[in-house]
Parts: C-alpha cells; structure tokens; sequence
C-alpha cells in the first residue's frame, strides 16, 4: 500500500520550478516583473518620442477653440465653442445614433427571427435571405451604399424650385415634396416637419442648454398615463384571475395613453413647421442629413439580421414539449408563442441581444465612412488633426467608448440577473 | 352438398384511393404552407408582392448588362440603343477594365502569380487542418488546387516559366499528399514563411534566417532536454533563437545574400490593395489570434491572481472599444510607443492590432466552450494524474474547442468583414479603397451599384462558405446522440 509521503522539508531552488506549490508564485513574480518591464519600456520610449518632438501631455487644448462647424449638432454649438464641446457634440450624435440602431434593430431582429421561423414557406425563405444577406457583407458596404444612394439618386434642391422659365411654360418643377407636400428628400437631407407650439411654456436655461417647459410637460404626461394604464391593466389581470372573464381594456387603454396627451398638445397650440422652398434652399422644418439616415438604416438593417440569429436560435432552444403541451392545452400558434414560448426564449435570447447592442453602439464609429460627426469624428478627427494631439485625443476617445460599452453591459447583466431562473 | 349461393367474400384487397384533390401534391403543400389561415394568406401575398416588386425593378437592370463599353456614358448609350430610352442597365464593363485592382490593388501585373500561387498554396496548407489525416481528401484538394492554380496563371498570363515550375511543385505536393499524407503538415508550418516570401518578395535569406531561428530553438532543446528537464531547456531555446534572431541574423544573412543574391523583386506595402489586402490581414489574423485567444481564455479561467486580472483587464478593455480606434492606435499611436525612428511597414502594424482584437473575442467564445464543459472532465483529467498542460491537450481543449466551433466561426467571419475598415487608414481595401478610385476616375463616375455588388458578392461566397464548412464540421464532430 502506498503511503504519501510528507512533503520535503529542506528547501531546494528547483523547487521554484517543480514543486507545485511554489511553481504558482514563481510565475506570476516572472510575468509581474515582465508586464512591468514591457509597461517601463513603453513608457520610456514614449517619453522619448514626445521629448524628440517636443511635445508634451496636456488636456488644455480641449478649452481651446474649435474652429469648425457640426452639421447635426444637439446641443447649442457654434464653431467658436470650445474642443471639449465639440467632443460632447460628438458624443451626443453616437449615443442618438446608437439609441434608434438598438431600437430598430431590436424591433425588425425579433420580428425577422420569429418570421423566420414561420410555417409560411415563403416568408421563411425571404427571411433567411435576408439574414444571410447581411451577415455575410461588411457593414461598411451596407453604410456606403446607403448613403451613395441617398445622395446620388435623390434630386438636387434646385429641382424643388419653381423657376421663372418654368412659371413661364406652365412646367411643374422637376421634382415635388412627398407624403403630401411635408417631406422633401433631396441630395442633401431629409427635410421634415418640425413640431412646435405656438402657447408653448417656455424654456428653462441650465447654463446654455436651453430645455423646452413644454417637451417636459408632454413627457410628464406620457408617464402618467403609463402608470394609470398599468393600473388598468393589473385589475383587469385582478378580475380575470378572480371570475375568468377579463373584461375589454384595449379602449381604455388607448383612452388614457393617447387622450390626456392629445389635449396638452391643443391646449398648447401644436403646430408643425413644414419645410418650405425658399429662394435657394428649403426653409423651416428640420433637415436630417444623409450621413446619419444612411447609418440608421444600415445598422438597422446589418444588425437586425444578428438579433433574428439570436431569437430564432433562443426560440430553438426551448424544447418541443413547451410548444406541443401548450397546443394540448388548447392554445393557439400565436398565444402559445406570447405566453409560452417567448417568455423563456428570452433568457437565452438576452445575453446575445445585449452584446449585439453593444456592437451596434461601437460600429457607429464607422460613421467615418460618411462623415458623420460621431464622437470619433470631432475627437478623434477634426480635433486631432488640428491640435496634433493624437495620444491626448486617442486616450480620451477609448476611454468614453470604453465607459459606454462598461455601462451598457453593467445594466443589461443587472437585467440579466433578475430575468434569471431563480434555483435553489 | 354443394352450396348453391355464398355471400360475396373479398379475396383481393382494392388499390388504395387517391386522397382528396385538396389533401394531395401542390394543393396540400400550398394550403399547409402559404395559406393555413387569413395571417398567412396576408403574409404570403405580401411577400409575393415583395418579390414581384424587387424582380419588376431589377430584373432589366440585370438583362440590358453591358459587358464591353470603355466609359458609364458609352455603357448608358448602348443600353438605350438595345433596350430603348430610358431603360437601365448594369455596366460590367467596368469590372471587366478594373478587375484586377479590386483583386490585387497596384500589385505588378507581372508579379501576379506570386499571390496567386501564395492563394493556392494556402489551401495546401490547410489540408491536414481541415481533413486531417484522411489521405483520399488530402490528395483531391491538394490536386485540385493545383489544377486550378495553373490554370488560373494561365489566365492571367502568366510568363510560361513560371507556370511551369508551379505545375512541378503542385504535381510534387500532390505525391507527397498521396503517399505520406501527415508529412503535408510541413507545408502547414513553413507557409507562414513561404507564403511572406512571396508576397513581399526581398532577399531569399530573410525567412530562411527566421526558420534558423527556430532550428536553433529546437536543435538547443533537444540538446539539453534530457539534462535540464523540459521548462528550462525550452527556456534556453528560447533564449538561443533570440540571440540568433537579434544579434546574429541581419549579418549572416546580409553575408549570404551578398554571395548568393537569390529572391524575388520586393515589393512594397503601398501596392497592396483590393481583396489581396483583406486576405493578407484576414488569413494571418485569424490564424494567429487563434493560439492567443486560447491562452487568453486559459489566462481567465486560471488560479493565478495576476495572470487572471492581467487576462480580463486585456480582454475587457480590447472589447470595449471599436476596432476603428484599434486602427488609429496602429496608425498613430504605435509610433509613440515605440523605440525612436523605429518604423515600421503599416500593414503589419494593422495586422498586429487586428489579432489582438480578433484575440480578445476568440479568447470569449473560447473561455464559454471551458465553462460548458461538465467539472467532471476536469477532475477526471486529475485523477489519471495528467498534468496541467495535459490536461489541456488531451481533454479540456479538444472538447472546449468543439463546442466552441461555430462561435469561433463566427468570430473569424466577422474579423474578415472588419479587414475592411483598414480602408481608414490610408490601406487600399476593395470596398472603399478601390471603389473610391473607381468611381473617381471620369469615365466611371456616378456608377455605384455595380462594384458594390461585386465586392459583396465576393465577400458573401467566402464567409458564407466559412459559416457553411462551420456547420459541416460540427456535424462531422457531434458524437452526443439525439
């Protein structure tokens, strides 16, 4: 019979290497000290190159400045404004950009995935097309094309315009506005009513940004109308669960969700300003530049196409029995999948759905392609080339990104947890 | 007593009857499928109405082709002379004039079978990979190949020389495949290295003093193995190849390239371009980010205190932020970082940013494939005494990796899709740096549909296959029964 022995008492050098208990430390004390030289000679030879180009490490110049004009700003800019808010411009526009991606592409990805599935052979097929489509090409082909299309097959401003000559034949300009003379698409954006009001509340200013009293109200409202039609919809649960009869919500529910809203919005004199033909250029409205309707859509589109992938294999992954029990209860196709199916498939479809948004929101950064000023193209672009401070900038630009991605995840994982199956 | 009169008594069974007209054939798949029920009827007539739109508005875009025309306006001409006024049409014309830079970018044209045959020779090295050790498949793809590649540089004209000594070495290869299937390996490990020599061209002595390096490394472990023990012999190896390569190296070299001035017209990284570049960067990317994503994973899941913050550090800052900003580090920053008046080529420093990336995901789907795996397998591993890095080896990895395939996949696809933002610092990619100076020029301005379709569909035949071998491989290796 074998007896262990106890270990060796003396100490021996080669035991650093052999004897497992030591091995451990004696690695991690070469790796430390390795990381430690590589991080030094790093160091050093970046001091070196800054002192050879007489540079130095200095966030001032994001007081500095700016000098350049952003097409889609958000928050008031002007090209007087200081680089630090060109870098929150920025900022702003990817966080939108990022915002309406996730949002649409979550709506079409859940929508394509379940269709994909479908017992409808044809919509199945253009399904998988669809997703084979896009997750096959680059994005960048998918934000290129987009945008060489919008502005490239769309007419010009001056098409709009009802010149003299025109007038004189009797000839309607070359091109008209659609969806009933309120949107026009040219070469250059999308020009779309803006709402406004005319006994509007006023503004608030908090330091220069300047809130609408009235946007608030509006938003106030929504919520409250949310909260009492959850409360509507919990009693009704109350009675089904009590007699089996659930009594008819849907009026009400529209009542309050649409009604209180649409009476602030009279009662402060809603009123759209369409855009108009002025004498060079469309006057009123908002124009949306193509740089980020091409991005809307082509993230959409290319990231649509992953989340389908991940419903349907979440959809997959729930075993046949759920469905066929579900059908033995006498529920149909489409209530077995709103209270059977999907309820679990959405914790297998979540986790993949968080890191698709989390690539949603880094591939804005292709904005570069069409210019879109993003974080990265005011930071990381017009604000480094001009400042020449390219580890400031760079430094900088990867930390924000790094702090969005770290926060998008922190939420989704929380979400993540209390949709968790709860187990002993 | 005969009977007079029996009941009728059936002794033949009657044919089947046909089911009902509507329970049969096209009826019943068509009623089962497109139309069980009003939804579906409705979906179904809108997807036909999709489809019929998007044929209507493309299908004589795609029939008035044009495939000889020297400009967009001759293309438009002739489209309006065959198909009428206002008729469209697709103008090929400009991919058959500039084919050759979405493949190989400002490359020689006469150097063309060297990336050709370095293509070619890719596929020889993944043979073993991907078909290991099944002799039959070996040889078909490694003939194959050959066949291709040869005929292939016929079509691109390539000097008849050249031609030939790739038909002896394709013909040579396919023997070796035949006869001794495993030593194909070899090709494996010298490709990375025949495959540079190649595409850059230079001295022949500069690689083959790199694979000296690693002779030496192995010759001293060899050496010293049976004395010192496997750590500190690999150790001293290690230490060996680093002298060879810093010190030694440049001077032998030079030495021998000055008696025997072999190797092929160097050429520069600035005439890289189209998918010459998406592949050099895809290919050696995905192959070295592999390894790295293992330890990586290893690194994550490891005891270590130090190893396992440094690991997740890496990898969580590597995923956090955009591959774009990864570029511009390689562009802008690496400079700083590096000892003064280094300078070295761009297309390597992408390339080095690229597999840390790509690293980073991989060591991800990696690291699910090891938390996948029942703790029984681990502790089995240490039960039969194995030790750490046998265990890894021969248990954990073997299983981790397979149920990691088509995450892995998945990763490589989307590297290769990303080897197109290289286009943002200053590389001629085929999606934006060819089509850019495409539609510059003023004979093929204002065309834009077609070079899209054409990089795409490229680029949609090579990751759909890659996703599509994923599949296969997966059920080649599923031994769980369901």
């Amino acid at each position: 019979m074998a007896i262990a022995s106890d270990a060796p008492k003396d100490f021996r050098l080669s035991m650093l290497i052999y004897d497992t208990r030591f091995r451990a430390i004696t690695i991690q004390v070469i790796v430390l000290l390795l990381v430690l030289l590589g991080v030094a000679w790093l160091l050093n030879n970046t001091i070196a190159n800054l002192a050879a180009k007489d540079k130095d490490i200095d966030f001032g110049f994001l007081s500095a400045r700016a000098g350049y004009d952003i097409g889609q700003a958000l928050i008031p800019y002007t090209n007087d404004s200081s680089h630090f808010r060109a870098a929150l411009v920025g900022l702003v526009n990817t966080l939108v950009l990022a915002f309406f991606g996730c949002v649409f592409a979550t709506i079409l990805g859940v929508v394509a995935g379940v269709l994909r599935l479908s017992n409808n052979w044809i919509v199945a097929r253009l399904m998988t097309v669809y997703v084979e489509m896009f997750r096959n090409i680059p994005l960048l082909l998918w934000i290129i094309l987009a945008y060489v299309i919008l502005s490239e097959t769309l007419p010009t401003t001056a098409d709009f315009r009802k010149s003299a000559a025109l007038i004189a034949d009797g000839l309607p300009p070359i091109a008209t506005m659609s969806f009933g003379d309120t949107v026009a698409l040219t070469n250059q954006g999308l020009n779309v009513p803006s709402p406004f009001f005319t006994r509007g509340l006023g503004f608030i200013n908090i330091g220069d940004l300047a809130i609408s009293v009235s946007f608030l109200a509006v938003a106030a409202v929504l919520a409250v109308s949310i909260l009492v039609n959850m409360g509507v919809l919990r009693r009704a649960r109350v009675i089904q669960e009590a007699t089996g009869d659930r009594p008819v919500t849907w009026w009400k529910s529209l009542l309050i969700l649409i009604g209180p809203v649409a009476v602030l919005c009279i009662a402060m004199g809603l009123s759209f300003d369409l855009p108009v033909m002025g004498k060079f250029n469309f006057a009123g409205g908002i124009s949306i530049d193509h740089a980020f309707t091409a991005m809307l859509v082509a993230l959409t589109l290319y990231t649509g196409a992953f989340i389908a992938e991940a419903v349907r294999a979440g959809i997959q992954a729930i075993s046949r029995g759920q469905s066929e029990a579900a059908f033995a209860l006498g529920l149909r196709p489409n209530r077995t999948m709103k209270l059977i199916i999907l309820p679990q498939a959405l914790r297998v479809i979540i986790p993949p759905l968080i890191s698709q948004w989390l690539n949603l929101t880094k591939n804005t950064s292709l904005g570069i392609a069409v210019s879109y000023l993003d974080l990265r193209g005011t930071l990381g672009g017009i604000t480094l080339n001009q400042t020449g401070r390219e580890l400031e900038c760079m430094l900088l630009m990867m930390l924000i990104y790094l702090i969005i991605s770290l926060i998008i995840s922190s939420l989704a994982n929380m979400y993540n947890a209390s949709m968790k199956l709860k187990e002993r | 007593m005969a009977p007079t009169s029996i009941a009728f008594t059936r002794d033949t069974m009657l044919p089947p009857e046909l089911p009902p007209a509507s329970q049969r054939g096209a009826v019943k798949w068509a009623r089962e499928n497109l139309f069980s029920g009003p939804l579906n009827t409705i979906l179904t007539l809108l997807a036909l109405l999709v489809v019929f739109l998007i044929i209507k508005a493309s299908l004589p875009w795609w029939l008035n082709s044009v495939w000889n025309a020297s400009s967009l306006g001759e293309c438009r001409a002739i489209v309006a002379a065959s198909a009428g006024e206002g008729a469209t049409g697709a103008c090929w014309a400009m991919i058959r004039e500039r084919w050759h830079q979405f493949i190989f970018g400002f490359y020689p044209p006469s150097e063309w079978w060297r990336p050709t045959l370095a293509f070619g020779l890719l596929f020889v090295a993944l043979a073993p990979v991907l078909y290991s050790g099944i002799a039959r498949l070996n040889t078909m793809m490694v003939g194959i190949v050959g066949v291709v590649l040869v005929v292939v540089l016929f079509l691109l004209g390539t000097d008849g020389l050249h031609i030939g000594l790739v038909a002896v070495l394709m013909a040579a290869l396919t023997g070796v495949a035949r006869v001794a299937t495993p030593k194909l390996i070899l090709v494996t490990l010298l490709y990375p290295f025949v495959g540079f020599f190649l595409l850059w061209g230079g001295s022949v002595w500069g690689p083959v003093g790199v694979i000296a390096g690693f002779g030496i490394m192995v010759l001293v472990y060899n050496l010293l193995q049976a004395r010192l023990g496997v750590v500190m012999a690999t150790a001293l190896g290690f230490v060996a190849a680093c002298v060879w390569w810093l010190a030694l190296q440049t001077t032998v070299t030079t030495a021998l390239h000055s008696i025997l001035p072999w190797g092929l017209e160097a050429i520069d990284s600035d005439q890289f371009g189209g998918f010459l570049l998406a592949f050099t960067i895809g290919v050696t990317s995905i192959s070295v980010s592999l390894p790295i994503g293992i330890l990586l994973a290893l690194g994550r899941r490891s005891d270590m205190f130090l190893i396992k913050t440094l690991s997740v550090g890496f990898i969580e800052f590597i995923r956090g932020v955009p591959l774009i900003t990864m570029l511009f580090t390689a562009s802008l920053l690496l400079q700083y970082f590096l000892p003064p008046q280094t300078n070295f080529d761009l297309i390597l420093r992408v390339i080095i940013l690229v597999t840390l990336f790509a690293s980073a995901y991989i060591a991800e789907v990696i690291r699910g494939g090891l938390a996948a795996l029942p703790r029984g397998q681990y502790e089995a591993a240490d039960a039969l005494g194995l030790d750490y890095w046998q265990a890894q080896r021969l248990i954990i990895m073997p299983q981790a990796l397979k149920i990691s395939i088509p995450g892995i996949v998945s990763s490589f696809i989307g590297l290769f899709k990303d080897t197109t933002l290289v286009a943002f610092v200053g590389l001629m990619d085929p999606l934006k740096g060819v089509t850019t100076i495409v539609r510059a020029d003023i004979n093929w301005k204002g065309i834009y549909w077609e070079p899209y379709i054409f990089v795409g569909a490229i680029f949609f035949v090579v990751c759909f296959g890659m996703s599509r071998y994923s599949m296969y491989l997966e059920k080649k290796l599923k031994t769980d029964h369901r």
